[in-house]
């Protein structure tokens, strides 16, 4: 079976308005989502070059309502799901349930929100999602117990996210090809696809990765060529069809 | 009754608090969560711990009658000296209990941030005490302006990682340390210095921190025959002197509670780290609390002169002491602040903190009964201060 892949670049980079042009690039280029990372001035979770993605993204005057604003307009040209990623504080400034609401209208399909967790989610917000059918992904790391994959992996619906080691975002994953964690979300017999995220570089690390699971998720190494080449259009699409091909 | 002390089973004090972190720090929250009252309460700790508070630390630290003070603001003023512990500050109790935990749980490495330094040198001597490794984060300029802490925190064998993204001051130096921890989730405990972060942080902080009330009450009942003061004042950034100096008298309601947060330049200058006035709900470094922050959601860099406050979130136990109207806040500028220090050092001879300055310079703010027991939390010395002070002489 052809394994999946999610492209993840940050709202806002290199150029405020470069969003729409990005997302149709991925689309064309033929990965099979598109995660878009929403910033925000604090990133915990993710490694210098997010990190930085996320400061010049701010700069460039990146927000929620601008993000919304760029996906309607190019909602009727995107038909590969796009979700959107991003720390719990600028959605709830937004209002939790009027970002999903325009979440809906703009076409969106997913949320990954890495610092909601799942006891907050139970008790607030699974409510709204369901209303508003949206997709809710949570995170599992080699650390996670195969008990709390399975809990982990019940609430969410369209796919699972499984961090390939614990760390934050770019950071050189050592142990990549975790082998015994691999096997254990392949062994687990759990309802989502399983997409493998954080440290996959290349076409080598994507296929070593996905040999069991549905697919791989690349961010940093897509972000680094957009903020790092002025050509990042053809960079772009040749990165990523170097990955499907 | 209403308690105000402890966090409810999910960590929240009221509307605030909970453990709001990515599932790659879940297991090290959890690992707290699940053991950390009981090592703290028992008796092999307990045992180990109070020695060293004594013997080590120099506890209990005097509270100390301010005639002079007193006799200026007509009112009964005494000063908890927490700036007499090892190491100036009151940070040392936190410090030294949770290099003790992290020991319990079998962790060698230790990650800390800290603002002004007190909390980065406290967390150093007690790994070097303990012998843990240590790793401190400090943001850039702080840095710059604490430079006799960081030489003290290199001598004890600390590394000191400058933290250079944002506003490279408090804030960025907890992001710095949190993504520390997700990197080296199993070997590495953070030893948090205030009563911020995830669950159990500021519950666990603030128990180490009720040293210093708990010494107030029987030092009172030496002084002048009863527990309870009539007023306790502390600074609040963060909130962990003051968690300290509150955590016995919240729930007694005759006590009256006031926080000095730092307002900088003013409440409306755009340089003020005054988060109960300023902040919205919102969610910073995994808890929930009252945030500075834009209607878009992004944290706003704050400002005090004092590097220990200047911090854009609050503590959820604070957050909801203020908002429950169960303590008094005051906004106290970085002038109001240098006047009470030198005031506290022209009548008293005792130099303090610039972060004490501020809960000290709440006695200009408001007027207390002559016979009034006042108690004012001194968090720290003011040797780290000294170059800002020189310089406003």
């Amino acid at each position: 079976m052809k394994k999946k892949l999610n492209i993840y670049f940050t709202a806002g980079i290199p150029q405020l308005k470069d969003t729409t042009e990005i997302l149709k690039l991925i689309q064309h280029s033929g990965a099979d989502y598109i995660e878009i990372g929403m910033p925000y001035s604090d990133p915990v979770a993710d490694g210098p070059v997010i990190q930085k993605a996320h400061e010049i993204a701010l700069k460039n005057g990146m927000t929620i309502a601008e993000l919304f604003g760029q996906l309607k307009s190019v909602k009727s040209e995107m038909n590969i799901p796009i979700i959107l990623m991003g720390y719990i504080n600028p959605v709830l400034s937004f209002g939790f349930e009027e970002f999903c609401k325009e979440c809906k209208e703009s076409g969106v399909s997913g949320l990954i929100i890495p610092d909601l967790p799942p006891v907050e989610f139970e008790k607030n917000y699974r409510s709204i999602l369901e209303k508003y059918n949206l997709n809710f992904i949570f995170l599992v790391t080699p650390e996670t117990s195969d008990e709390r994959i399975k809990y982990l992996d019940s609430l969410s619906s369209g796919f699972l996210y499984a961090v390939s080691s614990s760390s934050t975002t770019g950071n050189d994953a050592k142990e990549i090809n975790n082998e015994e964690y691999l096997n254990r979300l392949a062994n687990l017999g759990l309802k989502n696809p399983v997409m493998i995220g954080f440290g996959i570089k290349n076409k080598s690390d994507f296929d070593k990765v996905t040999e069991k699971a549905d697919g791989g998720i690349i961010g940093t190494a897509f972000v680094n060529i957009l903020l790092n080449n002025d050509d990042w259009t053809k960079n772009g699409e040749d990165f990523i069809r170097s990955i499907i091909n | 009754m209403k308690t105000y002390r402890n966090p409810d089973e999910n960590g929240y004090y009221g509307e605030f608090g909970g453990a709001f972190v990515p599932e790659m720090l879940y297991p090290n929250v959890e690992e707290l969560h699940h053991n950390y009252l009981e090592i703290i309460n028992s008796e092999e700790f307990q045992e180990e711990y109070q020695d060293l508070l004594k013997n080590y630390v120099g506890r209990a630290t005097p509270l100390y009658f301010a005639k002079n003070l007193s006799e200026k603001y007509q009112t009964q003023v005494y000063l908890k000296r927490e700036d007499l512990n090892h190491t100036g500050a009151h940070k040392i109790n936190n410090a030294l209990g949770q290099a003790l935990l992290a020991k319990k749980l079998g962790k060698q490495r230790i990650i800390a941030e800290t603002g002004a330094g007190q909390h980065g040198v406290a967390t150093a001597t007690a790994c070097a005490l303990l012998g843990l490794e240590c790793i401190i984060y400090m943001g850039e300029v702080d840095i710059a302006r604490q430079a006799p802490n960081v030489g003290r925190m290199k001598m004890l064998g600390a590394t000191v990682i400058p933290a250079t993204s944002g506003s490279k001051t408090l804030k960025d130096a907890v992001n710095e340390a949190l993504r520390d921890w997700i990197n080296n989730a199993t070997t590495t405990h953070y030893i948090i210095g205030s009563v911020v972060g995830p669950h159990p942080f500021p519950d666990l902080v603030a128990r180490f921190q009720s040293v210093i009330s708990e010494e107030i009450k029987w030092q009172l009942k030496e002084k002048i025959g009863r527990e309870n003061p009539d007023v306790v004042i502390a600074c609040v950034g963060g909130g962990s002197n003051a968690a300290g100096t509150f955590y016995h008298f919240v729930d007694e309601p005759s006590v009256k509670i006031i926080a000095a947060e730092a307002g900088g330049f003013g409440l409306d200058s755009g340089k003020s780290a005054a988060t109960t006035f300023l902040g919205t709900l919102g969610v910073l470094h995994g808890s929930k609390s009252l945030v500075m922050q834009t209607e878009d959601g992004q944290v706003i860099e704050p400002h005090s002169i004092s590097a220990g406050l200047d911090y854009p979130g609050i503590g959820p136990f604070h957050a909801n002491l203020a908002t429950g109207k169960r303590a008094e806040f005051f906004s106290i500028t970085d002038d109001e602040a240098l006047k009470s220090a030198f005031e506290l050092t022209q009548i008293e001879g005792i130099i303090p903190a610039l972060e004490s300055a501020h809960a000290l310079a709440v006695l200009e703010k408001k007027s207390f009964g002559k016979d009034e027991v006042v108690v004012i939390c001194l968090s720290g010395r003011g040797d780290k201060d000294m170059e800002t002070y020189l310089s406003k002489l």
